[in-house]
């Protein structure tokens, strides 16, 4: 039960300096200290983008999520994991209030963005999903055009006021997403007809394109080949200087290699977040380190 | 020594019970698959039966027999006083006597022997073109028309010399006289165009069928433009806005059970509803399109709603997620998408309303209706209806027009369906 890591299951934890891992107990304690949920907001570097607290999910009778507390900062990925089942998915439609369209979810707690309240009743969470993106675990297109896909968001919005201008929306889309060189000869094409991991790049293009806050993604390469989600992965890295992402994965390598910070989810409660790099060396609870080590999950 | 025996003889047991399973099973699937082929073939036969019997008794019809003839318009017989007066139908005879080279009689047998052969169409005729010029009175003119059912259903062949004289309508004579025609050329055989340019008739060979079509397709239009938009409109609340809870759980039950209301009971609720409270005129394309409005709906309904639950939910989650509001998911996105599916299912209850008769026997469309319906309150009557009035009719060459009419009706639900298969594949082509 002490924390001896195998460095072997880390394989793929590249480009994140491992800490010198010690194995007696006494060494570890500061670092409980030092990163104890009241303090990790202290913690963060930059500014508090989402600050979710006392959240509870209930699905009917059966409660899926318990008080969970989270600062998730801006321009930065975050990553959840956790066993199946575990409640990081539900607690990620927390934030863009997607549980509202299961008509027996109940949430209660507080998450703000910004400092203001996303379950208000003054916030229409038509405008509030507008401001936080989502893709999903399966790319889903819509079965139109490519060029129709992305137009979508920002002609229901809004957000161009003429052709020209929602064609370059479009393209500026498609090009943060790293799919405009692979389909500009091909705009009018169907979605459907890409490959998976193009898809998925077109499904980013298209939460991009209404220039939302956050962009949530939903175990997005779980459907993918390594090739394609290293290609997700990359974009990823490069949509974080302008984005926050809360990204869930099943893979705890992608957390490592993506995500500045981690929360582990265990049985519909936190059981700890931190520095990406901090959670996979020096995990402070038990739990976390049995599941980053495999032991079970 | 037990252990030997045993070692040998369990692998050899348990392979032979495998293969018994295996060949169990394969058995079982061989039989499977023939109890599915014979199914089809016995469906196919039935049709195949249903088709042909109605194809053979009623192909007869879509041929005819005309007879020309000079026709002198004696201007002793014609009182141009009062023309609608004027006993046309002698004046006909008259001519086909002289074209026979026969004479008649004091008692005016002959005359009326062959009035038996000739349509009463011929008179009707002369009627009219006197009335648009009195100057052709003392001229002799070629007039051609039907020959009367009877002598048309004997060059058919389904009236035969070899049957007693007493047993048939048409007595040697005027076989004779019919086969003297046909030898000079004055009766030839066609195309019954008459049959889809007529509407109902007492006389068989004036019977046609337009009326019934053009009533069909008006009583067809009123139920598609109430059925389909409102039983959309209601599956599209029920399936992705009505909260589920106990009394859209109730609605959906008994949506579900007017499915299966007999169709008679319509009726009744059609005549007490639209003709006894709302006054709607009876018999008419606007009251029939009503009641096979209300027995369409459920239908439409429950289509509609299997349609949009088989979107995937994916598609849902992807509008929401970029902000559309639920309206604009449903509109945008999940109604197009099932598309393909409510058109399928609107225009399959359209065809089941097309065919329908029992409500329609309530709401007195059952009647005689000898033209085109004017307008939809007018009088009007439908294929199926017509099918059924005709087959009620005594004379036998009204049999042959109902299996003609069937055909048509038959005709025109193809058309329907391959309608729906067009918009359907243009729908999907879209996406």
């Amino acid at each position: 039960m002490t924390s001896i890591l195998n460095p072997f299951a880390f394989p793929l934890l590249r480009g994140h300096a491992m800490t010198v891992q010690s194995p007696d107990d006494t060494a570890r304690t500061p670092v409980i200290q030092s990163v104890a949920p009241a303090a990790s907001a202290s913690a963060l570097v930059g500014e508090v983008k989402i600050k979710a607290r006392d959240v509870k999910v209930f699905y009917g009778d059966k409660q899926a999520l318990f008080d969970v507390n989270l600062d998730i900062p801006a321009k930065s990925v975050t990553a959840f994991i956790g066993p199946s089942g575990c409640g990081k998915s539900t607690f990620l439609r927390c934030i863009n209030r997607m549980n509202d369209t299961i008509p027996s979810a109940r949430v209660e707690g507080s998450i703000e963005i910004d400092g203001a309240d996303v379950n208000a009743k003054s916030v229409d969470p038509v405008v509030l999903r507008s401001r936080v993106g989502m893709v999903f675990q399966k790319p889903n297109p819509f079965p139109k055009t490519i060029f129709e896909n992305v137009a979508y968001g920002p002609r229901i919005h809004g957000l161009a006021t003429g052709k020209a201008e929602l064609e370059a929306i479009v393209e500026s889309s498609l090009k943060k997403a790293g799919l405009w060189n692979e389909v500009a000869d091909r705009l009018h094409q169907p979605g459907t007809g890409l490959s998976g991991g193009q898809q998925q790049r077109l499904v980013i293009a298209r939460a991009i394109a209404v220039s939302p806050e956050v962009i949530l993604m939903d175990e997005p390469c779980s459907a993918l080949d390594p090739i394609a989600t290293a290609k997700i992965e990359e974009l990823i890295d490069e949509l974080r200087s302008q984005f926050c992402i809360v990204i869930v994965t099943h893979s705890m390598a992608q957390a490592a290699r993506v995500s500045q910070r981690t929360a582990f989810f265990h049985l519909g409660k936190l059981v700890e977040s931190g520095p990406t790099e901090e959670m996979f060396t020096n995990p402070r609870d038990s739990r976390t380190q049995d599941y980053i080590t495999g032991r079970f999950g | 020594m037990t252990d030997a025996t045993l070692g040998a003889a369990a692998p050899r047991s348990a392979f032979s019970a495998a293969d018994e399973r295996l060949k169990k099973r394969h058995r079982a699937e061989r039989l499977f698959k023939a109890q599915g082929m014979a199914a089809i073939i016995i469906a196919m036969v039935f049709l195949v039966v249903l088709v042909g019997r109605i194809v053979a008794q009623g192909y007869s019809t879509f041929e005819t027999h005309t007879l020309s003839v000079p026709v002198y318009l004696n201007p002793d017989r014609i009182d141009t006083s009062d023309l609608t007066g004027v006993n046309y139908d002698y004046i006909v005879a008259e001519a086909v006597m002289k074209k026979l080279g026969v004479q008649d009689d004091d008692l005016g047998t002959v005359s009326t022997k062959v009035q038996d052969l000739v349509s009463r169409d011929f008179g009707f005729q002369l009627l009219n073109k006197l009335k648009a010029d009195q100057k052709l009175i003392g001229q002799t003119i070629t007039v051609s028309g039907p020959l009367k059912a009877d002598a048309d259903l004997y060059f058919k062949g389904q009236i035969e010399r070899e049957t007693a004289e007493g047993d048939r309508k048409l007595d040697n004579q005027q076989l004779d006289w019919l086969d003297q025609l046909k030898k000079a050329g004055a009766i030839k055989s066609g195309f019954n165009f008459a049959f889809f340019t007529n509407s109902d008739s007492t006389e068989p060979e004036q019977a046609g069928v337009l009326g019934a079509v053009v009533g069909s397709a008006m009583m067809l239009i009123i139920t598609a433009l109430i059925a389909v938009p409102v039983g959309v409109m209601a599956a599209v609340y029920l399936e992705e806005f009505a909260p589920k809870n106990r009394w859209t759980d109730i609605i959906e039950v008994n949506i579900n059970n007017l499915a299966a209301v007999p169709s008679i009971v319509y009726g009744l609720l059609g005549l007490a509803l639209f003709i006894n409270w709302l006054n709607v005129p009876r018999s008419s394309p606007l009251v029939g399109g009503l009641v096979l409005a209300l027995m369409a709906l459920p239908t439409v309904i429950i289509a509609t709603r299997s349609a949009l639950k088989a979107v995937p939910p994916s598609i849902r989650e992807a509008a929401l997620g970029v902000g559309a509001s639920k309206t604009q998911t449903v509109f945008h996105h999940v109604l197009p998408l099932a598309m393909p599916g409510v058109m399928t299912g609107a225009i399959l209850s359209l065809a089941h309303a097309l065919g329908e008769t029992a409500p329609l026997l309530m709401i007195g469309m059952v009647s005689f209706v000898p033209g085109v319906p004017e307008g939809f309150t007018g009088a009007a009557t439908v294929l199926p209806v017509q099918v059924f009035i005709w087959e009620n009719a005594s004379e036998r060459a009204f049999h042959e027009r109902t299996a003609a009419a069937i055909i048509v009706l038959l005709v025109f639900m193809i058309v329907m369906n391959a309608a729906a298969v067009i918009m359907r594949r243009r729908f999907e082509r879209r996406w």
